[in-house]
């Protein structure tokens, strides 16, 4: 069956909360509600479900592979152009651990941010789902996701709530 | 924090998007005024590069000038984005709100300007591109890793890449926003920056989280850009005043010193031209100014070590040197006015109340420490490069020609144009973070007084 994605703006937290605890009264599932805001409210400022993520996978991998690939860079020119000083080592650790240290941290920074933006469920430029302006200047949106024989009963757990408007798409 | 005031989202959206969706009278001419300077300093160069170097005033012994000192100089600056952003951020200071985006964007500007310097310096271009990256698979020539020359381009150019992508996802929130009020291609250009943002409770956990993390992550690249331009010096046996231990710490002080300062400057210009009152406020400029307070005192204090540390070990090389620096023309005059400028004037000032509140003083203190910090770095390296020294056999002096001057008011031009170029599309003041600050601030009743008071997380059950 065809699912809806309907949106409801309150002018208050509270009522964006009560809109939420309506929902989950009336049997619709966490992970189908979503609570849009302009601002970062605390979490679980709404009773909404708090997501889990992985990020703090990324910059572990990302500093693993940075580390590789400077390695590779700094043992590599210098064996391939061996230049024999004072009888030392080709391979000049100390100056190697400068471009080690940087190119680790680099990639554990540029991993973080694709991670960030992965977990962040980005980019999401043609989402279909149910969108106002206005919450960008201080309404909130509540919007759930639904089967279309749904639709009318959602509509009214959000009207119920104080819903300044109903939006669907 | 006591000057809290209280504004509706739709209020923040209003008086923080005025610089980027419209255009206010002076912008125009300010641009203007600044391309034709950065036009004619492109032009200098080119007329450099295509005559040579000896259009610098650059010679045996010092080959190192005024460009190499305003490199030293960007990247000093560049540290205030960092210091400010993440050091703030992490330790959720309430007052960093305002303060963190313009400083971050210094930071991305005055470190594309640092890396040029390095490059105009040079005089050949395009041979820095071999230097630094290994591309030259048919010759089998590869850069030198034991080489400062490349440990410099590896830190800024970590440090520019991090910093560019820490402005860029704190953008994120403010570029929906931005979606949100414009229509044609702007909203295009807004709407694919913004990658969809929504502004979901996910979106809004991870934007939290992801600036705890990156502050993190860019503290460590931050120390270390400065201690690796202080290894342009430090590793440098051959020249007295350049070998030093200290160096690194002493180098990354002093870059927090200027970055700072130059941030105070910036805020003060941003209030002025844009009237941002309501968030830029005199509080703001009386916590930065504390914090230059202790970092000012923690500079001087170094500036004061590595000159006793260089006394105390009675070579007498080492002391002629100081003797040349600290009591011989002309070097002596810049000495003074260092000192003077870099801490006498600022700091002491900045003990007053009066001061640390008023605009237009912290204005021209904050300049004041950079003429200072200026002064610094060209006081360390020019007078040792002029010395006699074992391999160079001949003493020298040197002045900055027409052609560096014009580099120099470039570099200043080049990165107040990029500043206004970025106002105009962007919000120097994070909207979000302002809407954040209403939502955690709330006033209570201490007895009889009613004060603002900052709330945080949920206690954990």
């Amino acid at each position: 069956m065809a699912r809806k994605s309907i949106l409801g703006l309150y002018e208050t937290p509270d009522a964006g909360a009560d809109a939420l605890d309506g929902l989950h009264a009336a049997g619709i599932e966490a992970h189908d509600t979503e609570v849009l805001t302009g601002t970062p409210y605390p979490e679980g400022a709404f009773g909404e479900h708090v997501p889990q993520h992985r990020l703090f996978r990324f910059p572990a991998f990302g500093a693993v592979f940075g580390f590789t690939l400077a390695l590779l860079y700094t043992a590599g020119t210098q064996l391939a152009w061996p230049l024999v000083t004072g009888g030392k080592p080709i391979l000049a650790v100390p100056a190697m651990l400068i471009i080690l240290y940087e190119f680790t941290m680099l990639n554990a920074v540029i991993f973080t941010v694709v991670g960030i933006i992965f977990e962040s469920r980005l980019p999401n430029l043609f989402s279909t789902a149910a969108y106002d302006r206005r919450i960008s200047e201080g309404l909130i949106g509540v919007v759930v996701s639904c089967e279309d024989n749904k639709a009318s009963e959602v509509e009214s757990v959000l009207r119920r709530a104080g819903a300044l408007e109903i939006k669907t798409a | 924090m006591q000057q809290h005031r209280e504004l509706s989202e739709k209020q923040i959206n209003t008086q923080l998007l005025n610089g980027a969706l419209a255009t206010p009278g002076w912008w125009k001419f300010a641009v203007i005024g600044l391309a034709l300077i950065v036009l004619a300093g492109f032009a200098t160069f080119g007329f450099m590069v295509n005559s040579g170097i000896g259009l610098t005033g650059k010679s045996r012994p010092v080959f190192w000038g005024a460009l190499i000192t305003t490199f030293v100089f960007w990247v000093g600056i560049s540290h205030a984005g960092i210091m400010i952003s993440a050091i703030l951020r992490l330790t959720q200071a309430e007052w960093r709100r305002p303060v963190t985006r313009a400083a971050e964007l210094l930071t991305v500007f005055s470190l594309i300007t640092a890396l040029t310097f390095p490059i105009i310096h040079a005089g050949r271009p395009w041979r820095i591109i071999y230097w630094i990256i290994p591309y030259d698979f048919s010759r089998g020539i590869w850069p030198n890793v034991r080489s400062p020359l490349v440990w410099d381009p590896a830190a800024i150019g970590t440090y520019l890449t991090g910093s560019i992508l820490f402005l860029y996802v704190a953008l994120l929130p403010d570029l929906g926003n931005l979606r949100d009020r414009t229509i044609g291609w702007r909203n295009t250009l807004y709407s694919v920056l913004s990658l969809g943002w929504r502004g979901n409770s996910r979106q809004w956990r991870l934007q939290t989280t992801a600036g705890i993390l990156l502050s993190a992550l860019m503290l460590p690249i931050f120390v270390s850009v400065h201690s690796i331009v202080s290894w342009d010096f430090a590793v440098t046996s051959g020249v007295e005043g350049w070998h030093s231990t200290i160096f690194a710490p002493y180098f990354v002080i002093g870059a927090v010193h200027s970055g700072v300062a130059a941030v105070v400057t910036m805020m003060a210009l941003m209030r002025w031209l844009w009237k941002w009152d309501n968030f830029i406020r005199p509080e703001h400029f009386d916590a930065l100014a504390r914090l230059l307070i202790v970092v000012g005192t923690t500079w001087f204090a170094f500036t004061m070590i590595e000159i006793l540390y260089s006394l105390y070990s009675l070579e007498a090389q080492e002391l002629a040197f100081r003797d040349m620096q600290i009591f011989q023309w002309p070097w002596a005059l810049l000495f003074v006015i260092f000192l003077i400028t870099g801490f006498f004037i600022p700091v002491p000032a900045w003990f007053f109340k009066r001061v640390r509140n008023s605009i237009p003083l912290m204005f021209w203190t904050s300049i004041s420490v950079n003429i200072g910090m200026w002064l610094e770095r060209f006081l360390i390296i020019v007078p040792s490069l002029a010395r006699k020294q074992p391999f160079v056999y001949t003493w020298g002096s040197y002045h900055p020609s027409l052609v560096e001057i014009m580099m120099i008011l470039w570099s200043l031009a080049f990165v107040a144009m990029n500043m206004l170029l970025f106002a105009r599309f962007f919000p120097l003041v994070p909207l979000f973070e302002q809407k954040e600050s209403q939502v955690f601030s709330s006033k209570i009743k201490i007895g009889r007084a009613s004060v603002p008071a900052v709330l945080r997380e949920r206690e954990q059950e």
